[in-house]
């Protein structure tokens, strides 16, 4: 007895960035499907009124991405035109070339989401080229075995995620939603029934008012949103005095700092956001650790445990020309379980360290050996970081970053849905009209948790409201 | 008992309820030789629960019912005492036309009008078995040893099956009203191996209308424009009816609490599921204790007769206890109760063994349709009847099925939730089940059926040009409305300014002006007449049209995403073990629902989106494979 909402599920368009996730020249956001024409148009701004629409298939145009909503350049892009069924899926194909960073990348993908493509699944594309009779009978069963994958990982992903505050968050959204579609369901299919009191398009509007304030403050404040912005959220952790303000620096230095715009977040230092080889780093409390000590030392073991539960990779720093100290046994036994990338530093200096002891300590772990002082393994380091990333050791981290795209796409079209909603009762549309967007909404937010039961406002109407004739 | 051979039929209905009587009429106005059988040919069109027909959903398939070539809307269009439009304060979506019906009345045009069709034999008789040969349904038998073949047959029992009234500590076994049971068929279904569950429903008692003091009530009277379920009613009855409205309170409902332990619901004597949306007093009582009175509304039951239904007191309560409810409500003091009211278990078969035809899976050309599919309601049950009756006298003439989708008509959601997903309780259509009401309105069912109910025969040719014409009307005052432009002249500000909306500065199109929510056609017939004379149908569409486009275009879109997932056929006979992709409960499910489209499949509780993706890539690789193998 349920129904899911999502009819737009295999024919929709579909949009995702089809480059390797790396540091590429140009990185390409591909668009599959009817809507792609209409979706670019809405984002692109080329020379004159170039509509891409209109412009013939297999053509390749200079312009910018803006954000429509309010005009800004987001990137300078060229972007190739496919009219379906010449293309790879046999559908009509958008392929924008942007050359900035990942972050650049993914701004765009995310504008294309909010213009109504779904970010696709691994696979997807290849998938439709099959179903449209683009490629033979080989390539079937890999297709299914990449579905099959992703289904599993997905269902990892979506096991940690329902314990996360966003679906908390969204979970309560939802339910206040569904008490307001209760009641007007009720005031429709129980007209004479007087124990109920009537919607009013008022009491609609202040409470979509309400949601709509509530999915402002999850877009905002939703942690993992911030961290598909903002990168892998990345601890350096060592003793003092083990070199970690040198690794920082050479990190920074090395690297190109990547500028952000988070609304509402004043970062002092931009430092703080790393591209490592592709991968977007953000370092977590570096001031932190620029003026203190051992993390542990200052607020024990459990909490540090906790406060490094959160990050998606660990830096733990030892020193070279030192012996093993109880302290840094405490810390291996801090991150144990942890993304951890295990550093010996100051190897210009002269072997103290028993590295036997630290082969065995850092068994679950790579292990890199740098003078940072001197330059050397640096490259090794930022190797194994990114190894770590694409090879999807780090799967958490790169996991929540896919699916956060999508939360953070279904998060601005819920937003416009309940927009519709507050607009419509302004005007004064009926009530069961203005349910229809307030409704969408509720499934938008019940895709974010994977659950769109249309069973659930029946049975609610029944537990809620005792109903006669 | 010797077996005789009394005749061959196209189709046959067992049952003439209202899923049987449409069920008959249908096969029959479609050219097909019909028998109807029925237990007691005094019981045609009975209505055995409260005497109305239509409101919020179920109005809307009356409507498509008569649009589809039915007989429910015409009939009650005759035969009702009052008629009232539901919701009129709300969209054009959720409006919804209910009658009260004479019950006798109803009942007797119904049968006349079965007697008077050519193509059926109307025969009182109990059938007990089907013939079943070659594993395929070839006709019935009865009681008294009478075969009759056919090349399809309908059963439309309603809760005759292993019918069994229950009142207080009392249990009988019996169909609806005291009529007998069909205990042979129930067995002999069991016997065939169909899934079978048990139902529960309940009706309340009757009051003698004489000793009802309304006085201490409130009058709920019909409306004053006359209305009609029937695109070809032209006849209004106008001499109307009221209801009444009276409450129950502390008084009643302590005497339930304190006989509680009496009532068949909660003695553990009912095992079947009941309906949540038709609860009977004691649960409304014990739910919601909080509630200090309930609404209880008195209809009557026809011109003829004294006969009052009690609205809002189905009980299972003994007859003792329903008297002393009834004298602590205010009217009813001194009420005499006609008829107690009772609790009926019944068997219904688990309607996912169905095709979205009506036909069971498991024995070709017999189908199924109302209350023995898990339903409850009159015109529920109808507009199962309807589509059986189409179907089966398709097949008899091998002509290709006909299924409503979804996005065409409430018909349409009520036979996929049957048929995919099943029912725990009595099924019952709400506006929230459909996805697209806002498409599927009382208004405008002749525009989506019609063109249907022509094609297969049901709509005669002059009813049909008679629409054609209407569409024309309606598209081409449109198209007038988005060219003409209003000027702002003296006479459009002074109209506009008299309504309270802004005064235009510049020449305004029509329908831009119509979209402003205080506008209505009429004011822009005012200040643009058509210089025709247009129909208040026509007018209604224009104005829904062009006010409510926004949402109707929305609406549409997701239609369009539906078709496409529609048209993404699945070939029978698919193997689902066979997929080593899917997850086991969706294997399961498929195999047992056996979907015609991906749409249909992605709809299947427990089948997910990577499991309709798998699907999809399976069922294009056996294509290629056969292309490549030929």
């Amino acid at each position: 007895m349920e129904e899911r909402g999502e009819v737009r599920v295999e024919f929709d368009t579909i949009a995702a960035i089809s480059t390797p996730m790396g540091e590429g020249a140009i990185a390409i956001v591909r668009l599959s499907g009817d809507e792609s024409f209409s979706i670019a148009d809405r984002v692109f701004r080329g020379m004159g009124d170039k509509q891409l629409q209109a412009v013939p298939s297999h053509t390749i145009h200079y312009g910018h991405i803006v954000d429509p909503a309010t005009e800004t350049i987001v990137e300078e892009v060229m972007v190739s035109v496919m009219r379906g069924p010449k293309t790879f899926t046999r559908e009509d194909v958008i392929e924008i070339n942007c050359h900035g960073g990942l972050v650049t990348v993914n701004r765009v993908l995310q504008l294309v989401l909010r213009q109504g493509a779904r970010l696709a699944e691994p696979g997807e594309f290849t998938k439709r080229a099959f179903l449209n009779g683009r490629i033979d009978l080989s390539q079937a069963e890999a297709v299914m075995d990449l579905i099959r994958a992703k289904t599993d990982r997905a269902m990892n992903v979506a096991m940690g995620q329902m314990e996360g505050k966003l679906s908390k968050l969204v979970k309560l959204l939802r339910q206040e939603i569904l008490e307001i579609l209760a009641q007007v369901e009720v005031n429709i299919d129980y007209p004479e029934y007087d124990d109920v009191e009537e919607m009013t398009l008022k009491v609609m509007m202040e409470k979509s008012t309400y949601v709509r304030g509530q999915i402002e403050k999850l877009l905002e404040t939703s942690e993992q949103g911030k961290i598909l912005r903002e990168g892998l959220s990345t601890v350096i952790v060592g003793r003092p005095n083990v070199g970690k303000s040198s690794l920082l620096n050479s990190l920074v230095h090395e690297n190109k700092a990547i500028v952000t715009d988070v609304p509402g977040t004043t970062r002092d230092v931009i430092e703080e956001y790393v591209n490592v080889r592709g991968v977007p780093l953000r370092l977590v409390d570096t001031a932190g650790i620029r003026e203190t000590e051992d993390i542990v030392e200052r607020i024990g073991v459990e909490r540090s445990r906790k406060v490094l539960k959160d990050a998606d990779l660990i830096l733990l720093v030892l020193n070279h020309s030192e012996p093993l100290l109880e302290e840094d046994r405490r810390l291996f036994e801090t991150v144990n379980g942890m993304d951890v990338i295990v550093i010996v530093n100051k190897t210009d200096l002269e072997r103290v360290i028993d590295m036997k002891e630290v082969q065995e300590l850092s068994a679950q772990h790579r292990l890199v050996t740098t003078s940072l002082l001197k330059e050397q393994g640096v490259d090794e380091l930022e190797e194994a970081i990114a190894s770590l990333f694409f090879e999807g050791s780090l799967e958490a981290g790169d996991m929540t970053y896919v699916s956060n795209s999508r939360h953070i796409a279904l998060l601005h079209l819920a937003l416009q849905a309940i927009e519709e909603a507050i607009q419509g009762a302004e005007i004064g549309t009926p009530v069961d009209m203005v349910q229809i967007d307030l409704r969408r909404t509720w499934e938008i937010l019940g895709e974010i948790i994977g659950d769109t039961v249309q069973e659930s406002l029946i049975d609610q109407l029944f537990s809620q409201f005792c109903l006669g004739k | 008992m010797i077996k005789f051979e009394a005749g061959s039929y196209d189709v046959i209905v067992i049952g003439a309820g209202h899923a049987g009587v449409e069920a008959g009429l249908a096969a029959a106005r479609m050219g097909a030789k019909t028998l109807m059988l029925t237990i007691n040919l005094d019981m045609v069109a009975f209505m055995p629960c409260n005497p109305s027909v239509g409101g919020p959903a179920k109005g809307i398939v009356v409507r498509e019912i008569d649009a589809l070539g039915g007989q429910m809307g015409r009939t009650i269009d005759k035969t009702h005492i009052q008629m009232r439009m539901l919701n009129t304060g709300k969209g054009p979506a959720v409006r919804a036309l209910r009658a009260q019906a004479d019950k006798v009345l109803y009942q007797q045009d119904m049968k006349e009008t079965i007697e008077n069709e050519p193509n059926i034999t109307l025969l009182q008789g109990m059938v007990e078995e089907l013939i079943i040969e070659d594993g395929e349904c070839k006709g019935v038998i009865t009681k008294t040893g009478a075969a009759f073949r056919s090349k399809t047959t309908i059963i439309t029992t309603g809760t005759f099956l292993r019918g069994e009234i229950i009142i207080g500590d009392l249990k009988y076994s019996s169909g609806p009203n005291n009529q007998q049971a069909s205990i042979g068929l129930a067995e002999h279904l069991r016997k065939l191996g169909f899934d079978i569950v048990r139902f529960k429903t309940g009706t309340p008692p009757r009051v003698n209308s004489q000793t009802i003091d309304y006085t201490k009530t409130e009058i709920q009277p019909g409306d004053d424009v006359p209305h009609a379920f029937s695109y070809e009613t032209t006849q209004y009855i106008t001499d109307q009816l009221p209801c009444w409205l009276t409450y129950t309170n502390e008084e009643t409902h302590t005497i339930i609490d304190e006989n509680l332990h009496r009532s068949a619901m909660y003695s553990g004597m009912i095992k079947g599921t009941g309906p949540r949306y038709c609860p009977s007093i004691e649960d409304k009582v014990v739910r919601f204790n909080d509630k200090p009175r309930h609404q209880i509304f008195l209809e009557p039951e026809g011109r003829n007769t004294k006969e009052v239904y009690v609205q809002g007191l189905s009980t299972s309560l003994p007859e003792d206890v329903q008297q002393k409810i009834l004298e602590s409500i205010p009217g009813l003091e001194k009420a005499q109760m006609m008829r107690a009211g009772y609790a009926i278990e019944y068997d219904a078969i688990v309607p996912t063994q169905l095709w979205p035809t009506l036909e069971t899976k498991k024995i070709p050309n017999l189908y199924t349709a109302g209350q023995i599919n898990g339903t409850s309601g009159y015109e529920e049950a109808a507009g199962q009847g309807l589509m059986a009756g189409i179907n089966a006298a398709r097949r008899a003439f091998k002509k290709e099925e006909v299924i409503l989708s979804r996005s065409d008509a409430y018909i349409g959601v009520l036979i996929d939730d049957l048929v995919t997903k099943g029912t725990n309780e009595p099924y019952r259509l709400l506006t929230s089940r459909a996805e697209y009401r806002l498409l599927l309105r009382h208004d405008n069912a002749d525009l989506r059926l019609t063109d249907i109910g022509h094609n297969i025969g049901l709509i005669r040719d002059e009813r049909h040009a008679r629409f054609v014409k209407k569409k024309e009307l309606i598209d081409a005052e449109l198209k007038r409305l988005h060219a003409v432009i209003i000027k702002p002249d003296e006479k459009a500000q002074a109209l506009l300014e008299s309504i309270g909306s802004s005064i235009l500065k510049d020449g305004i199109r029509g329908t831009d002006l119509l979209r402003r929510p205080e506008i209505t056609y009429n004011h822009i017939k005012e200040l643009a007449p058509s210089g025709l004379e247009l129909s208040l149908d026509v007018e209604e569409q224009v104005e829904i049209h062009i006010k409510y486009e926004g949402y109707i275009e929305k609406s549409l879109q997701q239609v369009g995403k539906l078709k496409k997932m529609e048209n993404k056929k699945i070939p029978d006979g698919i193997d689902y073990h066979a997929i080593t992709g899917l997850a086991s409960e969706a294997r399961q499910k498929l195999n047992q629902v056996r979907p015609l489209s991906i749409a249909q499949a992605s709809r299947i509780s427990g089948v997910n989106p990577s499991d309709i993706s798998i699907l999809l890539v399976y069922i294009e690789q056996g294509r290629i494979a056969k292309v490549s193998g030929e």
